[in-house]
């Protein structure tokens, strides 16, 4: 098992020095810099200006010094200046991660919360009218665009309510704490949750039909033993893919959920900063977001190991 | 009898001065406003976008200013600001200017007349500190130097006599900057002798500012503070707007669709919607095949249905006009018949047509041969709607073009290189005055003159123009060389969009410019009535 671990460590140092060296190449083939928008947004273009930010920001360096540069810094815990904002990269990038990271988890927790027990039901009252109102509204969870049920939710507090929960770092009361983070968790969270749901269902039904629940059941065990010890036990390993697959997606969801409800975090950042192509800044979300999704991974199949006594990591 | 006329006199009279008392502004209050998106600097003399002068302009002061009160900017409404008086010498060469005193920055540090010397050495060029990128240049190309006379005098040396400098000088974009902070800082900790100071800008987040206690204006300004809240997302801002979490719109970026919806919201909004001196216009690669050939050029100005431009994206409200903003907001409009006359501006837009036709004709192109081209815009909706109906227009005339949606980074530089052979433009004029617009767009050389149109016999009319101080026959040179520029295909306009910009019942002393987007914004004069 720790041999194990330790191959998985250095497989991910290997698969972020890749996921690097991808990302620094793919930004400079996007055409356009921060001069050149620079330069756009003052509606002219003079050579002479612009050779010189360029080389003032050290764009005119090769490409391989400039990874070098960046990676360098990296190594040091130096993140390098937002080309735009002229600060350092990690005083706009850490001030912005716990409200996307309180934003995420959030929006996991209710995925989590709704989509298990509601496939648990869904999978035991299979044929029901209750099923089929669950399956209609885990299929629309999965067919509303986020944006769109984030403008939805905020015409609909503006048109019940004459507000609407309009992000303020500093909010006043719990119930504007919770109104500020849980209604945009609650947008983004829905798809994921129908997500979970489903699968949560599909899961159930295949282990309910197992010789060992009927004996479970024969040997006289209540439902909620059969349902919750027995066969959700059983039926959570897919979950658990699901919910880690969806939470190294969340990201993409918050760029639309963060720009709905005006929340300033760092998908909404990183689209702003990629419109600038503010490369630290870019390059250092990316980085950092790349780094989460291989750790939640690891995460999960290490889970895996404690959650299925079959399953055993050998070298 | 008598004397209940007399009482009634009085009670009148008491009245009439106790009235502006009752209705004195009220102090106090922080107006909140959502900003459209996050500007790139928080300095003004680097940026090109009036994104970055609505939320620093409080900060600054010029040295004179369009009158904050007035909706309409005319040199006659241009008021003293850090100068408490000016004077042109005898030969028109040489302004004055004779600065207030006892001003201070926001750090405390007195301003003097050496600020406005560096403020301008830097802006033309002549200072070992450089601006990251100095986009207005060209408007102090008349000016030689700027000299001072002690602590509280500055003149300005001109090659020749500009009488336009002033305008330049009362706008938006001519804040006097402090020596002593470097344009590095200002682009992130701005420095202003203005009305409010700068808290802090966190991009894409908020812009905040506060109340400058020790404003040289005496019981100004009447806010505590402002805030920007940045909501990129034109639906959540107008929620925000319509539930009263912000004060304001941003000013004249409600569109005209949007506007009927926060009328409906918000019934008692007040809501004004007006020209704010942009142009949408084609620019037209001349230098190559297939426009340079001035009949095809011709042929597109006179395909243009510009009524139906206004009508399908503004719902009517826009206007038609040359280069100069049309009338009567516009103070150098050419006169209607003047206009209408200009090939392609009559009303009959078949015979217009008919005539473009038969030029295509000419130039070898007919039903069996199509013209195929690309119209090159950015990847905005205000570039992209008009383009597409330009698309649809020029079918007409036996043009297919195709739309090619250019990202904003590349937009400029590809213009730059003639990498294209139509093109939808945008050009936005932060002062209604011939010097800016013509110079800017249409001079030989100029670093905005993307189509590179030059005609030295209308040069020689630019110049002309500039030096006349006589209003009456500057404005006959002036609509002259509109005229000439339309003829000459130099860069068609289509039209000059209005905009809306709304507020609640409660924010008073807010006055919306009709000839500039830039100018108008110090804030100084508004209160909350709450």
């Amino acid at each position: 098992m720790f041999a194990y671990i330790v191959r998985r460590l250095v497989l991910m140092l290997v698969t972020l020095f890749g996921i690097s060296v991808i990302i620094f190449v793919l930004l400079r083939i996007v055409p356009g810099n921060i001069v050149d928008i620079l330069f756009a947004a003052a509606g002219y273009v003079d050579p002479a200006d612009k050779a010189h930010l360029e080389h003032d920001l050290g764009l005119d360096q090769s490409i391989v010094m400039q990874y070098l540069h960046w990676i360098g810094g990296l190594a040091r815990g130096d993140l390098g200046y937002s080309y735009v904002s002229e600060k350092p990269a990690l005083d706009e990038i850490l001030p912005r991660i716990p409200i996307t990271a309180r934003l995420a988890g959030l929006a996991l927790m209710f995925s989590a919360s709704i989509g298990i027990p509601l496939g648990v039901i869904s999978a035991v009252h299979q044929g029901t009218r209750l099923d089929y109102a669950l399956r209609v509204v885990s299929l629309s969870g999965l067919s509303l665009p986020s944006f769109w049920l984030g403008l939805l939710i905020l015409m609909a507090s503006v048109s019940l309510f004459g507000t609407m929960p309009i992000f303020n770092p500093h909010p006043k009361t719990w119930a504007e704490a919770i109104a500020i983070y849980c209604v945009p968790a609650m947008a983004v969270g829905f798809r994921s949750a129908a997500l979970t749901m489903r699968i949560t269902r599909s899961s159930m039904l295949e282990i309910l039909r197992q010789d060992y629940i009927r004996t479970a059941r024969a040997k006289g065990a209540s439902e909620a033993s059969i349902n919750y010890r027995h066969a959700l036990k059983n039926a959570i390993l897919p979950v658990i893919t699901v919910i880690g697959i969806e939470a190294a997606f969340l990201i993409g969801g918050l760029i639309v959920t963060e720009t709905v409800f005006n929340i300033p975090g760092i998908a909404r950042y990183l689209v702003e900063a990629l419109r600038w192509r503010d490369y630290p800044i870019v390059q250092n979300l990316v980085m950092l977001i790349a780094v989460v999704v291989v750790f939640t991974n690891f995460t999960v199949d290490m889970l895996y190991a404690a959650i299925d006594p079959r399953i055993r990591y050998t070298d | 009898m008598r004397s209940v006329r007399t009482l009634a006199a009085v009670m009148l009279s008491l009245l009439a001065a106790l009235g502006p008392a009752l209705a004195a502004e009220k102090q106090g209050g922080i107006l909140r406003l959502y900003h459209r998106d996050s500007p790139g600097s928080a300095s003004i003399h680097e940026g090109a976008t009036y994104s970055m002068n609505v939320p620093f302009m409080p900060v600054f002061n010029n040295l004179v200013i369009y009158n904050q009160t007035i909706a309409q900017n005319s040199m006659d409404d241009i008021v003293p600001d850090l100068a408490d008086s000016w004077a042109w010498s005898s030969d028109n060469k040489t302004l004055t200017f004779k600065l207030h005193h006892g001003v201070t920055w926001h750090d405390g540090k007195p301003f003097t007349s050496a600020d406005v010397q560096c403020t301008f050495d830097m802006l033309m060029g002549k200072s070992p500190q450089k601006f990251r990128q100095n986009p207005r240049k060209s408007w102090y190309d008349q000016v030689n130097e700027v000299t001072t006379n002690g602590d509280f005098e500055a003149s300005f040396h001109l090659k020749r006599p500009q009488p336009a400098l002033l305008a330049l000088l009362a706008s938006g974009y001519t804040p006097v900057y402090p020596c002593h902070v470097s344009p590095a800082d200002m682009r992130t900790h701005p420095i202003g002798t203005g009305p409010f100071k700068f808290v802090e800008f966190k991009a894409n987040e908020s812009i905040k500012l506060v109340r400058n206690e020790n404003y040289f204006k005496k019981g100004l300004p009447h806010l505590d503070g402002i805030e920007f809240t940045i909501t990129p997302n034109r639906s959540t801002a107008i929620l925000g707007f319509v539930s009263g979490q912000f004060d304001m719109t941003f000013p004249t970026e409600v569109s005209i669709p949007l506007l009927k919806d926060v009328k409906s919201q918000a019934p008692n909004a007040v809501c004004v919607v007006e020209p704010n001196n942009v142009s949408t216009n084609i620019i037209i690669n001349s230098s190559s095949p297939p426009f340079d050939n001035l009949d095809i050029r011709r042929a597109l100005a006179l395909a243009l249905d510009r009524k139906a431009f206004i009508s399908i994206l503004f719902e009517g409200q826009g206007d038609i006009g040359g280069t100069m903003e049309p009338a009567p907001q516009g103070l150098w409009a050419m006169p209607k018949e003047m206009l209408e006359a200009i090939p392609g501006y009559g009303p009959d837009v078949n015979a217009n047509r008919d005539e473009a036709r038969k030029l295509m004709q000419k130039a070898g192109y007919g039903p069996d041969k199509h013209l195929a081209v690309k119209v090159s815009t950015r990847n905005i909706p205000v570039y992209r709607d008009p383009a597409v109906i330009l698309i649809d227009q020029i079918k007409s005339i036996y043009i297919d073009a195709e739309l090619d949606v250019v990202d904003t980074a590349q937009w400029f530089p590809k213009v730059a290189r003639k990498d294209y052979a139509l093109g939808l433009n945008l050009t936005g004029n932060a002062v209604d005055d011939p010097d800016q617009s013509f110079y800017e767009n249409y001079s030989c050389g100029s670093e905005r003159n993307y189509t590179n149109y030059c005609n030295k016999d209308i040069e020689k009319l630019f110049d002309q123009q500039s030096v006349e101080t006589d209003v009456a026959k500057r404005k006959k040179l002036v609509w002259e060389i509109d005229q000439k520029l339309q003829e000459d295909v130099a860069r068609p306009i289509i039209f000059h969009a209005r905009t809306g910009t709304c507020w609640q019942p409660y924010v008073k002393g807010v006055t919306v410019m009709v000839n500039s987007s830039y100018n108008g914004y110090r804030y100084e004069d508004v209160w909350l009535d709450r």
